[in-house]
């Protein structure tokens, strides 16, 4: 009964804080602007269907894209049998479906044994590839620190949760069959009937114990996991789907135009329009581009939430292959730290209090932005549809046409391009000279 | 040779098939010109209609989107939409990647909407319909490989073409290590074409040269003005302009025909 009670508490404490996170994490990426993204719909579903729940992108490395569907698909599956400890916890039972499914509980259990240990195995070797096979883009410094140890964190929660799901499986048999108590006579435990001999010279109170312990700490660390989410790049098993269905579907060439300065466009070119014209005077003027988070759109945001830093957008690129600053990962990463730090702004004054800082320059340097080529490696490479390239493209849009703060050599292009038509300065005059020489 | 421009057509009342967009490179780049010829003298062997906008052309603003200056791009874009929709065309054809991808993607928005293609995709055609035949391939089992400029491929999704002309060729056509969706830049794109490279520990059209000449090719095939000076530029930095050239496929075609 008290243990019910104390169960339901931090249950209930659990959602209610994870509750609490969602609600951060739309409030701060709604500080991006509107972007219209509810268009072709359904082309948008099946490619979420494709990317995020098929994970189609990830087998370009079969390897890699096995291990990973393999830990995916455990994860949703496993989370039935959550449904019965969350059961079991609540109304004070023990494995309460099992007189319900009869041989199909059986069946259950023991192909949920097969997902986790398949699951250690997986991790073990993503474990050992992060962080001994010298692979660059698990190395590379954007991931020092923090972003390294929480990547290492989740692997190893997600081995110490599947090891506790199976200990509690094993030391349930070991119960069953001494016919202890409530433990009656259920499942089917193809992996855990390993673990039998660690128990063989204990006491039966002692395996009572580590078989409460092992249900408890599981269930504990699964809501523990719940709410590390919001604070890790873990994050992409739930953003991926809202990522891959609102992503660009425009061909990745095609950079958006901005209908601030078409507007401004048309009113100069205009042979009609008064240049002198004050109708304007009391419209707050656009701010062209992004020096800050809150000029990027609430897509780009939701980007660098989802964003669970695996660098094959940086090992693809070739600013980065060649050792250059730039590193479309950083960009995301830097683009979600600033986010973050304006979010526990608002935390603390209700409002965005300026604190002097600006995505651009405090967090994302000019000569990373100034090596891009705009290959659209990144993009191409990202298999949950995230855009590191036009946040790069908003920040010079902001440079460029804000700050006028572009290389020279840049300026002469555009100077040359400006008056002539054309990059170089050669006179419009002559574009037919090619015919002769 | 016979070009016409397209104002010297409507003025007599005809419309082309095709509106070729040479581009800055094809029209002022001395290098890119030899590919513009070949295109050119390729479409009369063909006898397909076509015209150029000739003084009437200006940039289509791509290196001033790519740097950040939407609004210059935007003024070109504009201003370049106006004189293309004074003329009637079926197509509007481009040797170079930047244009196509501007003009296709970029322009319709803003009040251009015309069918655009890349050069390789109109030879390839040309090619099927028999319209252009290979003679006497003096290409025949050399080995070509193919550079995928990104705004072709990757932006555009342009992958085949080019490899079936190459091949049209009977060459013998070797896939670098990187390809396709996978291309590695040649380092001129995103406006690097006319800037120093930041401080880094090669250049990219090095990087990408190597792997080119990995492919043990005698020619590497481009099909972009700027990655054929990208990877020219390489090829003399390994010293090798003597063993291996950089051609666009064009001119490979211009070659053979």
């Amino acid at each position: 009964m008290i243990s019910s009670i104390l169960f339901s508490l931090i249950l209930i404490f659990s959602i209610l804080l994870f509750i609490r996170n969602c609600r951060k994490l739309y409030r701060n990426i709604n500080l991006g602007k509107d972007i219209n993204r509810s268009d072709n719909s359904n082309f948008r579903f099946k490619k979420m269907l494709r990317l995020a729940f098929g994970q189609s992108k990830m087998f370009d490395k079969p390897l890699v894209g096995i291990l990973h569907f393999i830990v995916y698909v455990a994860f949703v599956l496993i989370n039935i049998e959550l449904l019965e400890i969350v059961m079991d916890g609540v109304l004070g039972t023990h494995r309460v479906l099992a007189p319900y499914l009869g041989s199909f509980y059986n069946f259950l259990i023991a192909f949920f044994e097969l997902l986790a240990f398949a699951v250690i195995i997986s991790v073990v070797i993503f474990w050992t590839r992060r962080n001994f096979l010298k692979i660059k883009r698990f190395i590379s410094n954007d991931l020092k620190g923090w972003p390294k140890n929480d990547a290492n964190y989740i692997l190893y929660i997600e081995v110490v949760l599947m090891f506790l799901f199976l200990n509690m499986n094993a030391t349930d048999q070991v119960l069953q069959n001494a016919n202890y108590s409530y433990y009656g006579d259920y499942g089917s435990f193809p992996i855990s009937s390993f673990l039998f001999p660690l128990y063989d010279n204990f006491e039966i109170a002692s395996v009572v114990i580590i078989e409460r312990a092992s249900w408890w700490l599981h269930i504990l660390g699964i809501l523990f996991f719940l709410n590390y989410l919001y604070y890790s790049k873990h994050l992409h098993i739930l953003l991926a789907f809202p990522n891959t269905y609102f992503s660009k579907i425009k061909s990745g060439g095609g950079f958006d135009n901005l209908d601030s300065v078409y507007k401004e466009v048309k009113a100069m070119l205009d042979p009609t329009g008064d240049p002198y014209s004050t109708n304007n005077t009391n419209q707050q003027v656009e701010k062209f581009g992004a020096n800050d988070v809150f000029d990027l759109n609430w897509f780009q945001l939701l980007n660098a939430y989802t964003c669970t830093e695996c660098g094959r957008c940086s090992s693809e690129c070739p600013a980065n292959q060649t050792g250059k600053l730039l590193s479309p990962r950083s960009i995301m990463m830097k683009t979600r730290d600033r986010l973050e730090e304006v979010g526990k702004n608002i935390d603390k004054n209700k409002v965005f209090k300026d604190d002097g800082k600006k995505l651009l320059n405090d967090y994302i340097t000019k000569e990373e932005l100034w090596a891009c080529t705009t290959c659209n490696a990144c993009v191409e490479s990202c298999p949950i549809g995230i855009d590191p390239l036009s946040i790069i493209i908003d920040l010079r849009r902001y440079m460029v046409m804000e700050e006028s703060s572009a290389p020279s050599e840049i300026n002469n292009m555009m100077n040359n391009l400006e008056n002539n038509g054309a990059p170089w300065p050669f006179n419009q005059q002559d574009r037919l000279n090619w015919i002769n020489n | 040779m016979n070009i016409i421009t397209i104002r010297e057509l409507k003025d007599k009342g005809i419309e082309p098939e095709i509106l070729f967009w040479v581009g800055c490179a094809g029209s002022f780049d001395d290098r890119a010109k030899r590919i513009t010829k070949s295109f050119a003298s390729l479409l009369n062997k063909a006898g397909v209609s076509f015209a150029v906008l000739g003084k009437e052309e200006s940039c289509t603003g791509d290196p001033a989107k790519r740097a950040g200056n939407e609004f210059l791009f935007q003024m070109q874009a504009v201003s370049n939409i106006e004189v293309l929709n004074q003329y009637n065309f079926k197509k509007i054809v481009t040797t170079c990647p930047h244009c196509f991808n501007t003009l296709k993607n970029e322009y319709p928005e803003l009040g251009g909407k015309y069918d655009v293609i890349h050069h390789t995709e109109l030879l390839a055609t040309l090619i099927s319909e028999q319209k252009i035949k290979i003679d006497n391939s003096e290409f025949n089992g050399k080995k070509i490989t193919f550079h995928d400029p990104c705004y072709l491929g990757r932006a555009n999704k342009v992958y085949e073409p080019p490899r079936k002309l190459i091949e049209s060729l009977n060459a013998d056509l070797k896939e670098m290590k990187s390809c396709k969706e996978k291309g590695l830049c040649c380092g001129a794109g995103g406006a690097q074409m006319f800037k120093e490279s930041e401080k880094g520990n090669k250049e990219i059209n090095i990087k990408r040269t190597e792997e080119a000449l990995d492919t043990k090719s005698e020619i590497i095939a481009a099909g972009c003005p700027f990655c054929n000076t990208m990877l020219t530029d390489g090829i003399k930095n390994k010293e090798m302009e003597d063993k291996v050239h950089v051609y666009d496929i064009a001119e490979l075609l211009d070659k053979s025909t």
